[in-house]
């Protein structure tokens, strides 16, 4: 594969980040995931929850301003929003155990073509980083996942099944990686946006899965110049 | 009315046995009762069980993992038992590779509706999450309305640590924004509840009843945090 430059980590989170309904309530992991938040729609009004129990927090909070007390899951102080309330842990979870969260973005080590994900154990490794992965797998309406398209050592991370214990089994809905934008369907994959300079063919290459190429297969859509 | 006032967190934690199983609550760093788990660090009980989010983290302030670091935690159950970064290896994660701590790894809710369920009277409960994975293995499963949960059961708990934002004389708690986290189910869960404060305990009815989350029946201990105690 030549080496011909990737998408860029914000412009993988933006694009999720279209994908956003207004009125959505939104949990985003810990690193990648919440560059999604960086993305800013006017004509939509999200809510941002986090698995500590903050519902429609705000943007990082600058240092002069930020608020010991209010942390995102990833423990960065955020801004509240007006109209922001707080929950404890339990009550956090049970919202996410109903089904009121309408997505959630996650990184993940492998994404598989029946929806299944790996993001909490790595090989060779004892334990695992669960944090509420699991839970929100298993519950929010729209699992989507944003990851690196191979490893570093050139290996997809796009699989026919995974190889790492899955989080939750058959639940991912759309994949962004820095090759392209991807809907997980009955069918396994299916390339719908590529990266300007990629192929269709150059991204099955580098993917293990077999590809379904979108009859309307577009150039990746980035966030309009302001 | 007992005297719930404790005057020095040392004197708070003096009688904790070794072998007590303990919560502690925090999350993010915020919310954490660094004064009572650095005054059991001093107390030096060992062969504890801990129940927390984590074993701690890489920054030097004092949390549960400085109890593990010690020496003084046999077991923990948490939502992570490795890194989430290669550079993030905690002294917790180090001592669980070499099997000189035991671990249990419980999905996040479910921890939290584990420690839920030991403070509301309930026996066990089905929960969707982890079904179809390798924590779910094992563990009695059912169909209800044409879905698969596991079943879960309660966390218990000796001792309850935490950090509150206000409290009266009565020990009913208020905590600020995220700051509630864990604190409040676990202050619920234990049967000893010892509570470390961020402003000057006031009078039995001065806090709003309305605003209390946390009734005073549950709490036992409380200690205000002096002016050169630890705060964030």
């Amino acid at each position: 594969m030549p080496e011909k430059p990737r998408l860029t980590r914000q412009a993988m989170c933006d694009r999720l980040a279209m994908e956003f309904q207004d009125g959505w309530i939104v949990n985003l992991g810990v690193g990648m995931p919440t560059l999604c938040s960086n993305y800013v729609d006017p004509d939509k009004s999200l809510v941002f929850h986090s698995e500590n129990g903050a519902i429609g927090y705000g943007p990082l909070a600058p240092p002069e301003t930020a608020d010991r007390h209010l942390v995102n899951a990833g423990g960065q102080q955020v801004t509240p929003l007006p109209g922001m309330a707080i929950v404890h842990h339990a009550d956090s979870f049970a919202l996410i155990r109903k089904g009121m969260v309408d997505v959630t973005v996650m990184g993940a080590y492998e994404v598989a073509e029946n929806g299944d994900f790996a993001n909490w154990r790595i090989p060779n490794r004892k334990g695992g980083g669960i944090g509420g992965a699991m839970d929100l797998a298993a519950c929010a309406k729209r699992v989507f996942i944003a990851l690196e398209h191979t490893t570093r050592e050139g290996q997809s991370r796009l699989l026919t099944r995974c190889t790492l214990p899955i989080t939750s089994p058959g639940v991912v809905k759309l994949v962004v990686t820095d090759l392209g934008l991807f809907a997980v369907t009955p069918q396994g994959f299916t390339l719908r946006e590529h990266a300007p300079g990629f192929t269709a063919a150059e991204i099955q290459e580098c993917t293990e899965a077999r590809l379904t190429i979108a009859d309307d297969l577009r150039e990746f859509r980035f966030r309009a110049q302001t | 009315m007992k005297n719930k006032l404790y005057p020095t967190f040392d004197a708070a934690v003096a009688d904790i046995p070794d072998g007590s199983v303990f919560m502690s609550a925090g999350f993010g760093g915020v919310g954490v009762p660094r004064n009572i788990l650095a005054a059991l660090h001093r107390q030096g009980a060992k062969g504890l069980t801990g129940i927390s989010n984590n074993g701690g983290t890489l920054d030097p302030k004092v949390d549960v993992g400085t109890l593990i670091a010690a020496g003084q935690v046999k077991k923990m159950y948490c939502a992570f038992t490795a890194a989430t970064h290669p550079s993030q290896v905690t002294p917790f994660v180090r001592m669980y590779n070499n099997d000189e701590i035991d671990a249990e790894l419980v999905p996040q809710g479910t921890l939290a509706e584990r420690i839920r369920a030991a403070a509301a009277g309930i026996g066990a409960f089905y929960t969707p999450a982890s079904v179809g994975t390798e924590l779910a293995a094992g563990k009695e499963q059912r169909d209800i309305n044409g879905r698969r949960y596991v079943l879960e059961y309660p966390l218990h708990a000796d001792y309850a640590f935490v950090r509150a934002w206000k409290a009266d004389t009565f020990g009913n708690l208020i905590f600020r924004l995220t700051q509630r986290n864990f604190n409040p189910i676990m202050a619920m869960a234990a049967r000893i509840t010892v509570v470390e404060v961020e402003n000057d305990i006031v009078a039995a009815g001065e806090l709003d009843p309305d605003h209390v989350h946390v009734p005073g029946v549950y709490v036992d201990r409380l200690v205000r945090i002096p002016p050169d105690g630890i705060w964030d």
